[in-house]
């Protein structure tokens, strides 16, 4: 919980020195902690690995870009974004949720290529490949936009984090970690599971509405692609499973590293994925269980 | 002939009827009918695949029976969800338990006491309050802030009774109950399932034998190969003909090989071993030796600790003690490399590759002979299991148990092992069948200078082929002798 607050305290005096191309990448990088914590919802305590992490934020995304394309209001745009991606993570979920073991994870991956398939197979409506325009966008000043990132950020960890750590919560983690020992005590593991799966859709679709609005496009490269569900997937797991806040932490140095790295060329993104990849190999519980072991040594 | 238990007239808590269970061709449990009142203890026991497991799941809804009933105070709860029988008023202790490690002893037992609500932001106060009484009736009270990882064993059982105490069930299931427990933590845990009685809720404790629940039971109903076979008192079933042919085997028959020659060194010697399962002992101090050319039979019960004997000597469990095979130190030596070197088991779960035909499971264990001897070798077993050449082509999976059994002995034998370790090869198998791969055993005893080292439960099917036996018991050997003298002086621990 501390680490929570010292990273919130650093993040929030940051305007006063930080340059704008620095508050740019940490805005991106907010909307992925947003992401990655809506991940962790699924993963650390439903116990069900989403593969498709995009589909709901690509849904929300194209959802909110596609309304605003026609001229809708942008709020009531992002709120149709984070129904869009509510309603797509139900349609995906119930039959899904039946499912056991890894047959859920390729679901929830075969939804991700049909929702980019059918962006592109519409391309006159959503663009295609190249990307769909937005006619509004949150702001045009980087500090602003970056306020605005942080607070959705801090506002949707802290919901998160109540939600994991509340009665409903221990139920969700018991109906993932021991899906019959919690149907014996009385708890209907669909129903938490389903539950998990649309406060999961819902924060995703509303980031990624939040953040075509910032960039001012909607594209299948930002918001849909495979590549950026593994990213938002590495970005939880580095952090530590089954901890919310370190999803966002994750996020945070993920995106970092990939900017201080640029100068490497194609070679940051090996880099970046090669100390991913050692964390999860060697530190299972990531930066989060790193910093608690220490603690614990202490 | 049921003993009447008191307050019989009530109607039952849990009535269940004419309950039947197909999984494929296998009957798991046919035509089960009994009752339990409130403050009864109902033992149901059966050896390891009788389908006593199965009846119990059945009850809590994790399978959907094929037909019956099971009425829950008067409703039939018979193919509902799990979930919704345990709010009907069934509760449940597992075996095994899964805790959640990063939640302590206190709010795992909270757990149960919360209600099915997707809104439940925040406990009621009395919910903490009342997690705390139930660990002090376990006795729980003072390791209630730590996480499971740190509780002994038998805490960690404490933790699953207080759980489903939790719910306040009508019915309790105890799934062995005593499974891993010190004598000391068996008569704690007898209290608290006795209490239940006295709470006036009805019981149905699932063991493997009478032995072990006769002093609780009110009635023990006995099942074997999914049929009931007795009911009655604790002592009418262990006095029961068709229980005692079960468990002991109807008039043990003994083969007597003729006499070998002392050897000086046997071929393989465990010496002292242990094994730790997390917190639960599932070897102590466990010495046996097989010589060159025997046939021993290791008999117990289910989680006496054979199989985790056997991991030990295949290298697959880490162990502490020493095993040595040909006078030279097992330690260290890769699964392979000990396979490789003559030591294979033929695992009770056999581990067949369920979509290759048999013809392919073999040829994969014969990799390592030249293509002459793998055809001499194959051959060979095709003479020993005539059913296996005439299946050759068939996919593992699809083939009946019985045939399953013959291929995974087959593909053991095909590596030609100086030692063959056979785990519990009769599991969940009829009768007939038994007979063939007896018969197969047999054949194969005469006719090859091969060691064997046999694991069961099965009484009648370890003893006629065996040279010496072994009794295992809660992890421990507590009887070796020669075949004919077990009737006499190891029976009794058996039932």
């Amino acid at each position: 919980m501390w680490i929570a607050l010292v990273l919130l305290a650093v993040l929030l005096t940051l305007p006063l020195w930080a340059s704008a191309y620095i508050l740019g990448v940490l805005t991106v990088a907010c909307y992925f902690g947003v992401f990655a914590m809506s991940w962790d919802l699924l993963f650390g305590f439903a116990n069900e690995v989403n593969f498709g992490p995009t589909f709901l934020i690509g849904t929300g995304a194209y959802t909110a870009g596609l309304l605003n394309a026609h001229g809708v209001p942008m709020w009531v745009c992002l709120i149709a974004g984070a129904a869009g991606a509510l309603v797509g993570g139900v349609v995906l979920a119930v039959p899904a949720l039946r499912l056991t073991g890894p047959y859920f994870g390729l679901t929830t991956l075969v939804a991700v290529l049909l929702l980019q398939q059918f962006i592109i197979i519409f391309a006159g409506t959503t663009g295609g490949e190249i990307g769909l325009t937005m006619n509004d966008i949150l702001s045009m000043d980087a500090t602003t936009n970056y306020w605005y990132a942080l607070t959705f950020m801090a506002v949707s960890g802290a919901i998160l984090l109540t939600l994991s750590r509340s009665p409903v919560g221990l139920i969700l983690q018991a109906s993932g970690q021991d899906r019959i020992g919690a149907a014996a005590l009385g708890f209907n593991v669909v129903k938490h599971k389903l539950a998990a799966f649309c406060v999961s859709a819902v924060f995703s679709g509303l980031a990624g509405a939040m953040l075509v609005f910032y960039l001012g496009t909607a594209s299948v490269g930002t918001v849909v692609d495979v590549a950026v569900g593994v990213q938002v997937i590495i970005a939880a797991v580095l952090g530590g499973r089954r901890t919310i806040v370190g999803a966002a932490i994750g996020a945070i140095f993920l995106i970092l590293a990939g900017e201080l790295l640029r100068p490497l060329g194609q070679l940051s993104t090996f880099v970046v994925s090669a100390v991913a990849l050692v964390v999860i190999l060697f530190f299972v519980d990531g930066l989060m269980g790193l910093l608690g072991r220490r603690r614990e040594e202490s | 002939m049921t003993a009447m238990p008191r307050g019989s007239t009530a109607a039952p808590l849990l009535d269940v009827e004419g309950l039947t269970k197909r999984f494929g061709g296998l009957i798991a449990a046919k035509d089960i009918t009994f009752q339990i009142r409130a403050g009864e203890i109902l033992g149901l026991i059966g050896p390891n695949g009788s389908g006593k497991s199965t009846v119990m799941q059945l009850i809590m809804g994790l399978h959907r029976p094929n037909a019956g009933a099971v009425r829950v105070l008067g409703t039939n709860v018979a193919g509902w969800a799990p979930h919704r029988i345990a709010r009907q008023g069934v509760g449940i202790v597992f075996q095994h338990s899964r805790p959640l490690h990063r939640q302590t002893v206190l709010e795992n037992i909270m757990l149960g006491l919360l209600p099915d609500k997707l809104l439940k932001l925040a406990a009621n106060r009395h919910v903490r309050e009342r997690a705390r009484e139930i660990a002090a009736r376990v006795g729980l009270e003072n390791v209630l802030n730590r996480k499971p990882g740190t509780l002994a064993f038998a805490d960690l059982r404490r933790m699953e009774l207080a759980k489903a105490i939790a719910r306040d069930p009508r019915v309790v299931l105890v799934d062995e109950p005593f499974a891993g427990l010190t004598a000391g933590e068996v008569d704690a845990f007898a209290q608290l399932i006795a209490d239940f009685r006295s709470d006036g809720r009805a019981v149905l404790l699932v063991d493997h034998n009478v032995k072990s629940i006769a002093a609780l039971a009110d009635r023990v109903f006995a099942m074997y190969l999914g049929e009931r076979i007795a009911e009655g008192t604790a002592a009418e079933v262990t006095r029961d003909p068709t229980v005692r042919r079960v468990y002991l085997g109807g008039g043990i028959e003994v083969a007597s090989r003729p006499a070998r020659a002392a050897v000086s060194t046997p071929l393989l010697q465990v010496e002292d071993v242990s094994v730790l399962y997390g917190k639960a002992q599932a070897l102590d101090r466990v010495s046996i030796h097989v010589d060159e050319g025997e046939f021993v039979s290791v008999v117990g019960l289910n989680g006496a600790g054979k199989t985790t004997l056997f991991n030990a000597i295949s290298g697959l469990v880490p162990y502490q003690g020493s095993i040595r095979w040909n006078a030279a130190d097992l330690r260290g030596r890769s699964p392979a490399a000990i396979a490789r070197g003559g030591v294979v088991q033929c695992p009770e779960t056999r581990e067949l590759f369920g979509d290759m035909s048999v013809r392919e499971n073999l040829d994969l264990a014969g990799q390592h002979l030249s293509v002459a001897q793998a055809a001499e070798q194959l051959e060979w077993l095709y003479e020993l299991f005539p059913r296996l050449r005439d299946r050759h082509a068939q996919a593992a999976r699809t083939m009946s148990g019985g045939e399953q059994q013959m291929l995974a002995i087959a593909r053991s034998l095909m590596m030609r092992p100086k030692l063959l370790i056979l785990d519990e090869p009769t599991l969940g198998l009829a009768p007939v069948i038994l007979e063939q791969i007896s018969n197969a055993l047999e054949r194969l005893r005469n006719s090859t200078p091969i060691t064997v080292l046999l694991g069961e439960q099965n009484v009648t099917f370890a003893l006629p082929h065996a040279d010496r036996i072994y009794v295992m018991e809660h992890a421990r050997i507590v009887w070796e002798g020669e075949p004919s003298r077990f009737a006499a002086e190891a029976a009794a621990t058996y039932l």
